[in-house]
């Protein structure tokens, strides 16, 4: 078949995934605009198949097969608490393909610079493409495929220390090399010149070395952000995957990898901001790791944490019209979402006002909360973002903090001189009663101490989360 | 220990300071729990219902006295009544040690430890065996019931066949626990209630209860109740004055006057005035609950009704507690016994007198041969000074315009920056770029820009999702490694069905997870 109906294919598949990602707007239309994603790419695969340029489809269609396979097999068994190690793993897989793939397209290209006249006019498919180059655009073929490896090499190493640090296997902990970001600084002017000497010889060698820097900086740099900043991580890869398809598209000359490496390093992009947005940091101190110095000394927290049993707080609960839960990452942990929904049930089949307040940082995934709320059967129109909830808490009776810290934190509002100053944080201790179910006394993981726990109308509910819930069911009546 | 309630003794008493209920709960702190025999029976109480809750009965005062190791009573006790306490017991009644020291002296002398009740401190930690509250409550409510009683009309405005009633105007002087308690009652009886305090601060309680708060115009700075322990202070002459000029404004217009004034350890002001009754309709009812200590009328008789020249009853009780014996005894019996949780706190039986503690520091007038009152002033304040309100400054209409306006400008002068700054590099980069690259470029930079349209709509729950999916989506990379395993050496082939292997992966892990977690958002 011709390049025309390969063509008006792509168009076709392009829309398609455009309507996919647009459809995500709600929860309803979501359910079927993924399916608009999955037609768009059995067309797209179809399409390239039938196309110029394919071969051996035999063979392809088994390698999808059963790589299919294995991609059901973990999809159906994966925890929804593991989402965010998924998700790091898929980014690995799509930038180690963007590196292959890359390295593919010079071994042609140094195959082809070989050949006679007579035996560049005999190729088909890709190497034809490449054979009628001019050498200008040779130039920027190399610079594309150059680019290409280097984004596949850096979202390959990075997601696998990503998937390492959200899965524990790697210490989640900020750790860096000696020498720190000069080191990444040091490997990145290293692929630079050596783009240049790529951009004038083609060598082999330049593009190995380049990509084992690139391998490195993917490397160091994610091991040196710690576990809560997990959120931007993951949605910073997921944008780099998008620009490495991207950059493959350019030098493949194939318009529907570009224009979906596009949308997926743009969407990647937003959601990377919309994350640093909610810590009220810069891209860049996220991926340079750490907190930003602080003006002065904190704030003195004064008073002490108040413990309570579980009659206390189903007690109040009992009393309560209305209920704000607050989950955080601790609730994952623990595996407590199951709890709080049985929870949510019960209080909600007393006619009281249940609603779930969700930060955008909150867990290690953006939206994650969304997901293991959903998957233990909370129906979503109670769950609310940051903004909707957050004028409604000086109304409410009880609002209960399952395993969050600083996205509850009042220094952000009330302590200039705090680390996290200017973030914005839910206004649990507006509530009248504020219950935090927190497994022991002590700092989060950013070390701030919290003044929330201080506050007069603050009573610690100690113990796992899973435990703690559990102990109050029995009790709501 | 045996803690026991003898018969109320004060003629017309019907309350008493241990119910059923009360017995039962003394008797998980480990104390056992005495009766005389009918001193229940004013409120409702048969002794059969005190056996029942396993309280001994016994028949009359002197063997209670003798039995009982803390005695709980309402009334200050008679001098006889003193005379039965011996050594090392304890009294919980009302005293007010001030007002009555010569008894305490009698008391002091029988050695026994007196527990005032009237004496508990006002902080948050003492509420629930703040009986002075308690039984105000009580009072504020009887007051409007009373007042009901001996007036003429609705509370409550109707449009009826029979014509049209206007509804009642009540005012209320002194808007502490008792006449928070009588707005509450009035409002809701559907009167038209106004209130009135010297204290700034309740205005909000009283806007909040249903009230219209009466303002002064009055320049000088009030006195914050917090500085007395939320009590009401006396008010300079001036002061008085501007607050009876208001009054013989007010008092042709309203129905019904219900005073509650009292300033602690001093007679009730003089606040409503025999001129301001003369003013008033006939058939209008002024209730008095300041009578004891005075009364805050001119015509107030204590213990009594009557009726002015004009027509104007005038309620004069002491009793209004006693007169709702029932709720009175349950609400009083329940701050006795957080008054013995305080002293119990093993809750093990034994009485620890612990005069380190606030509360029963304050409440202890005199233990041990000594007298200890006067108390020295809690360590925690009562109320927390009230801070002036900080006004926030309204932007004009024009300021608010001006400000719109210049956002306006500023994002559009944004805007058109980046744009053009865009368009020069596109044309920079046009120049120098051959055309096949810029074609694949436009679609590019278009692919963003429809990207990032899109992405902002996607709802915050569903970043998740929008991850998964992009993921899969991402390996459209598959493309690529198709097209390329068709050519050229062993090598390119082994890399491109790496390749696809993996983009298989992706696709099919992508999209499943992704229509895993959507399928799982259930509406409610």
């Amino acid at each position: 078949m011709d390049y025309g109906f390969t063509t008006a294919a792509y168009v076709v598949a392009a829309i398609l995934f455009i309507l996919s990602l647009g459809g995500l707007s709600g929860q309803e239309s979501a359910k079927r605009a993924v399916w608009y994603g999955i037609a768009g790419m059995a067309l797209a695969v179809l399409a390239t198949l039938a196309g110029p340029g394919a071969g051996l489809w035999l063979l392809s269609l088994i390698l999808i097969a059963l790589g299919g396979g294995i991609g059901w097999v973990v999809a159906t068994r994966v925890q929804m608490t593991e989402m965010p190690q998924l998700v790091a793993a898929m980014h690995s897989l799509v930038g180690l393909a963007a590196v292959f793939i890359g390295f593919n397209t010079h071994i042609e290209m140094a195959r082809i610079a070989g050949m006679s006249m007579e035996a560049r006019a005999a190729l088909d498919g890709f190497a034809a493409v490449i054979a009628h180059k001019s050498p200008v655009e040779i130039g920027i073929l190399r610079v594309e495929t150059f680019l290409g490896i280097f984004i596949g090499a850096v979202t390959f190493t990075g997601s696998v220390i990503a998937f390492g640090k959200l899965a524990g296997r790697v210490d989640g902990k900020a750790k860096k090399l000696p020498g720190g970001h000069l080191l990444n600084a040091g490997a990145a002017a290293l692929s630079l010149v050596l783009l240049l000497v790529y951009l004038q010889s083609g060598s082999t060698l330049a593009l190995i070395v380049m990509t084992l820097a690139a391998l490195f900086i993917g490397y160091h740099l994610i091991m040196g952000i710690g576990g809560a900043d997990m959120p931007v991580v993951v949605s910073m890869l997921n944008s780099y995957s998008g620009w490495a398809a991207a950059a493959i598209g350019f030098s493949l000359s194939n318009d529907l990898l570009i224009v979906v490496g596009a949308l997926v390093g743009s969407s990647g992009a937003i959601l990377s901001y919309i994350m640093c947005k909610a810590m009220n940091r810069s891209f860049v101190s996220v991926i340079l790791g750490g907190f930003g110095g602080t003006a002065g000394p904190a704030m003195e927290v004064t008073g002490e944490q108040i413990a309570i049993d579980a009659d206390g707080v189903a007690a109040a609960l009992n009393e309560a019209d209305s209920v704000i839960i607050v989950p955080g990452y601790g609730m994952a942990v623990a595996q407590a979402q199951q709890s709080v929904s049985e929870l949510t049930r019960k209080l909600r089949a007393r006619g009281k006002e249940v609603r779930f307040a969700i930060h955008p940082v909150a867990g290690r995934l953006p939206g994650h909360m969304n997901v293991l709320l959903a998957e233990a059967k909370v129906p979503y129109d109670i769950v609310m973002e940051m903004d909707e909830i957050n004028e409604d808490f000086p109304s409410t009776d009880v609002a209960i903090v399952i395993g969050s810290n600083d996205i509850v934190n009042p220094a952000a509002q009330e302590d200039p001189n705090s680390p996290i100053a200017g973030m914005p944080v839910l206004e649990v201790w507006k509530a009248k009663q504020v219950f935090v179910s927190k497994r022991g006394q002590g700092t989060g993981y950013s070390g701030i101490e919290n003044p929330l726990f201080y506050k007069d109308n603050t009573r610690m509910f100690y113990g796992d989360a899973k435990k703690s819930i559990d102990q109050l069911l029995p009790m709501i009546d | 220990m045996k803690i026991g309630s003898p018969r109320e003794s004060h003629e017309g008493e019907a309350r008493v300071a241990l119910t059923p209920d009360s017995a039962a709960q003394l008797k998980k702190l480990g104390h056992d729990c005495l009766v005389e025999a009918g001193a229940g029976m004013a409120a409702g109480i048969t002794d059969a219902a005190y056996e029942a809750a396993g309280v001994t009965v016994l028949p009359d005062a002197a063997a209670l006295y003798a039995a009982a190791d803390v005695v709980a009573k309402v009334r200050p006790p008679t001098e006889a009544e003193v005379d039965l306490l011996r050594p090392g017991q304890t009294l919980i009644s009302f005293f007010y040690p001030a007002q009555n020291t010569e008894l305490l002296e009698r008391a002091k002398a029988r050695g026994a430890t007196v527990v005032a009740m009237d004496m508990v401190p006002r902080i948050s930690r003492a509420q629930k065996m703040d009986a002075l509250s308690s039984m105000a409550n009580i009072a504020g409510y009887r007051a409007v019931i009373e007042a009901g009683a001996n007036f003429g009309r609705f509370f409550t405005g109707q449009v009826t066949a029979a014509g049209k009633v206007p509804p009642a105007r009540v005012l209320v002087v002194g808007a502490g626990v008792a006449g928070l308690a009588a707005i509450g009652t009035a409002t809701s009886l559907g009167a038209i209630t106004l209130a009135f305090d010297v204290r700034p601060e309740v205005a909000e309680q009283i806007e909040s209860m249903g009230a219209e708060f009466v303002y002064l115009d009055f320049a000088e700075q009030q006195t914050d109740g917090a500085a007395t322990g939320g009590y009401a202070a006396p008010s300079s002459p001036e002061f008085r004055e501007a607050q009876l000029k208001k009054f013989r404004e007010l008092a042709p217009s309203v129905d019904i006057v219900i005073t509650t004034a009292l300033i602690p350890g001093r007679p009730a002001p003089k606040l409503w005035t025999e001129d301001m009754v003369a003013m008033m309709k006939p058939g209008s009812v002024i209730v008095d609950l300041a009578a004891e200590r005075g009364g805050n009328c001119d015509l107030t008789v204590p213990d009594q009704k009557i009726v002015s020249p004009n027509g104007v009853t005038v309620v004069g009780y002491t009793d209004f507690p006693s007169r709702m014996a029932a709720q009175a005894s349950t609400l009083y019996a329940t701050n006795i016994r957080h008054m013995m949780t305080d002293l119990t706190p093993g809750k093990d039986g034994v009485i620890v007198h612990n005069m380190e503690d606030d509360v029963i520091r304050g409440a202890t007038v005199t233990t041990a041969g000594e007298i200890t009152f006067p108390p020295p002033p809690p360590k925690v304040a009562a109320i927390a000074a009230q801070k002036p309100k900080e006004k926030v400054k309204e932007p004009t209409p024009e300021e608010r315009r001006a400000a719109e306006v210049a956002a306006f400008k500023a994002q559009t002068r944004n805007q058109v920056g980046l744009l053009a700054v865009g368009a020069v590099l596109m044309l920079g980069l046009g120049m120098v770029a051959p055309a096949s690259f810029m074609q694949h470029f436009i679609v590019f930079v278009l692919a963003v820009f429809v990207g990032f349209q899109v992405i902002w709509n996607v709802s915050h729950s569903l970043h998740t999702p929008l991850m998964a999916v992009t993921n899969a989506i991402s390996s459209i990379i598959i493309l690529g490694a198709l097209m390329q395993i068709g050519s050229g050496s062993f090598l390119v082939i082994l890399l491109a069905a790496l390749s696809i292997f993996m983009a298989g992966i992706n696709i099919f892990g992508g999209f499943l997870v992704t229509r895993r977690m959507l399928a799982m958002f259930q509406k409610s």
